[in-house]
């Protein structure tokens, strides 16, 4: 297993460098001086021109392109992703503050997806055609596809606006420094409460369906047919037999989710002030904030490789007709 | 010689009813907004030509349509027989689902306010007078969707806004869909190390998550409509590339193209004639959802205040504006954004609606 | 009388139309004696099996007759009756040996699992029966086997481990439908053996559904001939064969190469293409196809009549000159 992994990890490099290449390439296409990349496009026309020039040199942009390309990536290697125009700071340094906030939010998401999605996709599965699957069906359908935003909004607006259920925004109230230690934790709940029912709300959705549609064909595999048939009641045919073998994709899925987990939503995050990975990016792309913006879209890429890896594995472990090399087990 | 009249009388009822429903809407806005629809032929605005003149082609051609169509089937003696081609099996289907008819209607209807915008739109969206006076005006009578916060009308610009979201959105979709069909075409029937090394950028493109690069690039570009096009269907061609690409593997594997190659077919026949009715059900199943996810990504862009910024009223960057004034005045974020809802809403049925339609239920058929 | 069908009768609900898989099928199955259910592929044969177990599958379900087993009518019965008659009572043996198999369960504990559901073994047990029941299939290596996956053993080997499954409750009835269709030739004639093997053993009755005359011949002691989700001749297998009375029994045996047949008499399909169970022909249901077909036979199905020692469903039947 542990071989797989390293071979796929090395298997992984061309990706990833093609990934780091089209993310340098990607900033030298903007309009405008490479300069950008160092030194915000407004304030190089303040700054004394033999300046300028220094910065040029110091950071090797007056080299050919390629020794440029070869020093990006041996700072990438290195985890150097450069200073961030609008604060001064060590990418890095920014990213390692804003991931736990991230972690917050998605960790929970994950959960409660877990936990609605596939259970509503269960039951809905089940009792297919019932008030109750209509029900789920059409509304899951109908959440999945709303604007994320505009259900955020909208929720804001019910519960925190009309009724002071839940804060509007932040992370933690303006008092939270004077609260008790477990007061201080209600606090930070009560603030995680909107933003992760809205995006695990959605998410469940996607997953209520989508475990809906796995169960059902699974249904009608003929082993489950066989396991009835063999005297089981409905209710071990149903978990043992068919959910077991529907839920199996659903591991995957989860895999793939690594992106999400720590680089966040970056719309939820914008509308309730949470200052995690989401935010950050979006900030940066409003700013021209070149360096962040390249470290978190390769960050992304890199997760989803990764994520990728980590689902087939998961599916090697899930599903015994996988095998490592992803052919199935020879007879 | 009225469009619809001749269908109904005929017997032909759905074709008749719809003629017939949709020349009564044609006039009826051509009576409503007389005084528009001629000075708009006086104005050099674009948008305002292609509306007036949708209006005159569309009735033309539905009048057109209406005699030829009911001249051939009076020559007919007899309709033939419904054969039960998968063409006609799905099609009943998917009228069948009620939620998926509904939905198409729905989009069809925006869609043609959105093209009819100059015409329909009751204010200008654009004009701020009197701002202390008309700024956050409740929906009333006057302002069907209240004003924002320069006293314009909601719904006006919400019509205009239709115009942006709905055109961006289709327009990346076919962006997505040429590029995608055009290059994994290629890969595919080439073959060999191009196929290999065209099928390693896409893995490249790919892992990048959708939303992540659509923001790299606007970060990098400058987001004009489009740039903005361009940016969203660069985003979406990947997974239509893979697909495509792999339509045609199978097909070169299957026997009677080699049949067909002996007989000295082009190539391009091939491609024509073998591709494109195996390919054709997933790839309008996938176009469905992608314009539903188009319009949702420049909502989100828009949102951020990184699509298309203000004053053009995209429906996304109106939802932003009322996110300031959610306490004050919640309908300006409410109506920008349940018209997107819709939109969405109505995409995803109607591409559910087509998955169900074309997709080939043989379940039953093995147990017996 | 171990089983007892009256008038089954079962349907799909499909949006195209209502499908009558099974319409009206009366039959007995006497304690120990080896019956055969023989048709085309499509014409029923399959729901006859699951609507004896009450598992036909949705759209589709029983709508009416009788079928008692046992004291029960499994189509009336309650869930508590009908788990205890499936498996224990009436055990089945599915056409594709891997599909009847749980892929993400060893062989060894789906067998397990219905012998300690049927049979009140403790786990152990269970495992340790599981591994001599393999081996009375005839498997080499009976220990190893039980741990594999379905998808790591052989055709021959999957069935085996399904017939397994099916006797490892000691039922009274064992349905085995198109248990050789998906093997090999060879592996076949083994299958078969172990079916008669085991039947002896264990005392069961056995009901063969096949499309295949051959297993009939080799197996059977009475055979029923379906076509279109009704019976069309019912008896002795001997006589059927030597002797068919019905139209559709006289092509299917012309259409099957025999050896011993003695004279070269050429093979004939039957004219026609079994017809969609969604629309079927009026009256009889083979009337288009056959060579005696009239007006006449337009009008109702013919009812089981008996003639020459078995029961025919035919208006010619006594027109009928063998060829």
């Amino acid at each position: 297993m542990a071989r797989y992994i390293l071979k796929r990890l090395l298997q992984s490099i061309p990706l990833l460098l093609g990934i780091v290449t089209v993310t340098f390439f990607m900033i030298r296409l903007a309009p405008g001086d490479p300069m950008g990349m160092y030194l915000e496009p407004q304030r190089q026309r303040q700054v004394d021109p033999e300046v300028i020039e220094l910065i040029r040199k110091r950071y090797g942009l007056d080299q050919p392109i390629h020794v440029q390309y070869v020093r990006w990536i041996a700072n990438v290697v290195r985890g150097d992703f450069g200073e961030s125009f609008r604060h001064r700071r060590p990418v890095n340094r920014l990213l390692a503050e804003a991931i736990p906030y991230t972690l917050q939010l998605t960790v929970l998401v994950l959960l409660f997806d877990a936990l609605f999605g596939i259970a509503l996709g269960i039951i809905s599965a089940v009792k297919q055609y019932s008030a109750l699957d209509k029900t789920v069906t059409l509304s899951s359908l109908i959440i999945y596809a709303i604007p994320g935003f505009w259900l955020a909004l909208m929720l804001v607006l019910v519960f925190s606006v009309q009724v002071n259920w839940f804060p509007t925004s932040q992370t933690r109230s303006m008092d939270y420094d004077f609260l008790s230690s477990g007061g201080k934790v209600l606090d930070r709940l009560w603030h995680l409460v909107l933003p992760v029912f809205v995006m695990g709300v959605a998410s469940a959705a996607g997953t209520a369906r989508y475990m809906r549609n796995r169960l059902l064909e699974v249904l009608n595999e003929e082993y489950v047919v066989a396991a009835r048939a063999r005297g089981f009641p409905e209710r071990t045919v149903i978990v043992k037999h068919a959910v077991r073998n529907a839920l199996i994709p659903i591991v995957t899925i989860y895999g793939l989710s690594l992106p999400f987990l720590l680089g966040g939503a970056t719309i939820i995050e914008s509308i309730f002030a949470w200052p995690g990975m989401g935010r950050l990016t979006v900030e940066a792309v409003g700013g021209r904030d070149y360096p962040i913006i390249m470290a978190t879209t390769m960050m992304a890429a890199t997760l989803t490789v990764l994520g990728n890896l980590l689902a087939d594995v998961a599916l090697t472990v899930v599903d015994p007709r996988v095998s490592l090399e992803g052919k199935p087990r020879a007879p | 010689m009225v469009p619809g009249v001749g269908h109904l009388v005929l017997g032909r009822r759905q074709l008749g009813v719809h003629l017939l429903v949709y020349t009564l809407i044609v006039l009826g806005v051509l009576g409503w907004r007389w005084g528009r629809f001629a000075h708009a032929f006086t104005t050099t605005a674009v948008d305002q030509w292609v509306a007036a003149l949708f209006l005159v082609a569309s009735l033309v051609g539905a009048v057109g349509f209406s005699v030829w169509d009911v001249r051939r089937i009076a020559r007919r003696p007899a309709r033939p027989h419904e054969g039960k081609s998968p063409m006609r099996i799905a099609m009943r289907r998917f009228r069948a689902n009620a939620l998926a008819v509904a939905s198409v209607y729905v989009i069809l209807l925006l869609y043609l306010v959105a093209i009819l915008a100059p015409l329909l739109a009751p204010h200008d969206p654009a004009t701020i007078e009197h701002v202390l006076e008309t700024r956050y005006l409740a929906p009333s009578w006057a302002h069907l969707m209240g004003t924002d916060e320069f006293g314009r009308d909601l719904l006006s610009r919400a019509i205009y806004g239709a115009r942006i979201s709905l055109s961006i959105g289709l327009l990346a979709m076919l962006v997505a869909k040429l590029i995608g069909t055009t290059y994994g075409a290629i890969a595919g029937y080439a073959g060999g190390w191009v196929d290999n090394v065209m099928m390693r950028a896409v893995d490249v493109v790919i892992a990048f998550p959708t939303f992540y690069l659509m923001l790299m690039l606007v970060g990098v570009f400058e987001a004009n409509i489009l740039v903005l096009v361009l940016i969203l269907g660069l985003t979406a061609w990947p997974g239509t590339a893979r697909f495509i690409r792999g339509e045609f593997l199978s097909l070169k594997e299957q026997e009677f193209i080699e049949s067909a190659r002996g007989i000295g077919l082009p190539p391009y026949r091939i491609i024509l004639k073998h591709l494109i009715p195996s390919a054709l059900s997933p790839v309008l199943v996938s176009a469905a959802f992608s314009v539903a996810g188009m319009i949702g990504a420049e909502a989100g862009l828009s949102f951020l205040g990184l699509g298309i910024r203000p004053p053009t009223p995209s429906w996304g960057n109106m939802v932003s504006a009322g996110q300031d004034a959610l306490l004050v005045a919640w309908w300006v974020a409410f109506f920008p954004g349940a018209l997107l809802a819709a939109v969405l809403i109505s995409f995803s049925l109607l591409a559910d609606g087509l998955r169900d339609a074309l997709d080939p239920k043989a379940l039953m058929r093995r147990y017996v | 009388m171990l089983l007892q069908v009256r008038d089954l009768a079962a349907y799909f609900f499909l949006d195209e139309g209502v499908l009558k898989a099974v319409d009206g099928l009366s039959f007995d199955v006497d304690a120990g004696e080896t019956v055969a259910l023989v048709g085309e592929s499509g014409c029923g044969k399959t729901i006859v099996a699951l609507s004896l177990l009450g598992v036909v599958p949705a759209p589709g379900r029983v709508v009416g007759g009788s079928v008692r087993f046992d004291g029960v009518d499994v189509v009336r019965a309650s869930p508590a009756e009908l788990r205890r008659v499936r498996g224990a009572g009436i055990g089945i043996v599915f056409q594709e040996p891997g599909a009847a198999l749980n892929p993400v369960h060893t062989v060894g504990r789906q067998i397990a699992d219905v012998v300690q559901l049927h049979r009140g073994l403790s786990r152990r047990e269970a495992d340790a029966e599981a591994v001599r029941l393999l081996g009375e299939m005839e498997i080499p290596e009976p220990e190893k086997r039980a741990k594999a996956y379905p998808h790591e053993l052989s055709g021959g080997m999957r069935q085996r481990a399904t017939i397994a499954i099916a006797v490892s409750a000691r039922p009274r009835l064992l349905i085995a439908d198109e248990p050789t269709t998906a093997l090999d030739v060879t592996i076949q004639r083994e299958i078969l053996e172990l079916l008669a093997h085991l039947q002896q053993d264990f005392g069961m009755s056995l009901l063969i559904i096949t499309h295949d005359i051959g297993v009939v011949e080799e197996m059977a002691r009475r055979v029923m001939v379906m076509y279109a989700g009704k019976l069309v001749e019912v008896g002795e297998a001997e006589r059927v064969f030597r002797e068919p009375k019905h139209p559709y029994t006289q092509g299917l045996l012309r259409s099957v190469p025999r050896l011993g047949s003695g004279r070269k008499a050429p093979l004939e399909g039957i004219p026609g293409v079994v017809p969609d169970l969604l629309a079927l022909p009026p009256g009889c249901s083979f009337h288009p196809r056959c060579p005696l077909g009239d007006a006449s036979c337009t009008f109702e199905f013919p009812p089981l009549e008996s003639v020459a020692g078995r029961l025919c469903a035919c208006y010619k039947v006594h027109d009928v000159v063998t060829i």
